[in-house]
């Protein structure tokens, strides 16, 4: 259980990101999770809304996206996703493979700002950018 | 961090992109940890393993076979005591302890600091135990060469299945206490063909800290993957 501490530290890179942004309140963090990021989607959610008590970020909503292990096979001659974190093989023809080339992200790639003096009693709006 | 707003603001929310890796600050002292260690030349070896499965003891082997042949230390990490670092010691190698309290694995911080004064150059290897935890070590570099992870026959051959991500994240597996594994009827074919399944192609390395069985191994492969010259005994 040390989601905890990444909670704290997602709060501490948006509050850098606020500092320049000193008109914006976050309604959402949009982070990447990756399974070999070692860390539980449930317990970061519920250590993120306790680690955001008292900050900027109150009230806050985390929005994780899941990825998955991603592989290069050397048969099929390109990156291809695994089976699973049990069985690192290729999931289209089955090659072994330990190149792994996606699954640890951890990042935090968008925010969702509203203008400090502005009301917002929309539903948030979670169209994510690509 | 790069940003680049995607959306007019508007009374809307407004969702701008970001750049920011969220273990950033681990991630960065880990790579300076590691110029360090290789400007200095000295290979680092980490050690994780659950509770119990003989990190110290393997640990504890290594060292005194290792010394005076080559110049090694080691940091130990535990949650408590300093009882790791007391049976290490006895190998004559500098050690020192890294007391987490209740934080359940090494990050590159603790590995700066419990590094401070030592003068990397005058190493060989250092050797790096974690604390017993198979889930959350496998999130932190600590800048190391080489990540080893144990496990005992005792623990049964699934233990690969039920923690992937610590298997997936390692470079070699050491398979320890076989001198028990008859009593227990450790299966070495499931066992292997599970380390296999995780990490196609990792190596193995079946060792007793007891018995000296498969010691010799380990010093070899080692002395080859540091770019050692150690000679048998």
């Amino acid at each position: 259980m040390h989601e905890l501490s990444f909670a704290l530290g997602i709060i501490e890179g948006v509050e850098d990101e606020l500092d320049r942004r000193p008109e914006g309140r976050v309604v959402a963090v949009h982070l990447r999770l990756g399974p070999l990021s070692g860390l539980v989607k449930e317990a970061l959610l519920f250590s993120y809304d306790l680690a955001c008590e008292g900050t900027r970020l109150e009230g806050s909503k985390l929005e994780i996206e899941e990825t998955s292990v991603v592989l290069f096979c050397t048969t099929c001659n390109q990156e291809r996703p695994a089976i699973s974190l049990q069985h690192l093989c290729c999931a289209i023809c089955d090659t072994p493979s330990s190149d792994i080339r996606g699954g640890f992200e951890m990042e935090v790639f968008a925010l969702e700002l509203v203008d400090e003096d502005a009301t917002c009693n929309t539903t948030h709006n979670t169209t994510q950018a690509s | 961090m790069r940003t680049r707003p995607v959306t007019q603001p508007t009374t809307q929310p407004r969702l701008v992109e970001v750049r920011q890796k969220v273990l950033k600050r681990n991630d960065l002292l880990a790579r300076e940890l590691r110029d360090r260690f290789n400007a200095a030349g000295v290979y680092v070896v980490s050690l994780v393993s659950s509770p119990g499965s003989g990190k110290t003891a393997f640990l504890e082997k290594t060292l005194s076979l290792l010394m005076p042949k080559a110049r090694v230390a080691a940091l130990v990490g535990d949650l408590a005591t300093d009882n790791d670092a007391v049976r290490l010691a006895r190998s004559m190698a500098p050690v020192r302890q890294i007391t987490t309290g209740t934080v359940c694995h090494l990050d590159a911080e603790m590995v700066v600091k419990a590094l401070d004064g030592w003068k990397l150059e005058e190493l060989d290897l250092l050797f790096i135990e974690n604390v017993g935890n198979l889930v959350c070590p496998s999130s932190y570099d600590l800048g190391e060469n080489l990540r080893t992870v144990l496990m005992s026959v005792t623990e049964g051959e699934d233990k690969p299945l039920k923690y992937p991500t610590i298997f997936n994240t390692a470079d070699l597996a050491i398979i320890s206490k076989t001198d028990l594994a008859e009593a227990v009827e450790f299966d070495w074919e499931v066992a292997r063909r599970n380390i296999n399944s995780v990490r196609p192609g990792m190596e193995v390395i079946a060792i007793s800290s007891k018995t000296g069985e498969g010691m010799q191994g380990w010093m070899d492969w080692l002395a080859s993957a540091a770019g050692l010259r150690i000679s048998s005994p």
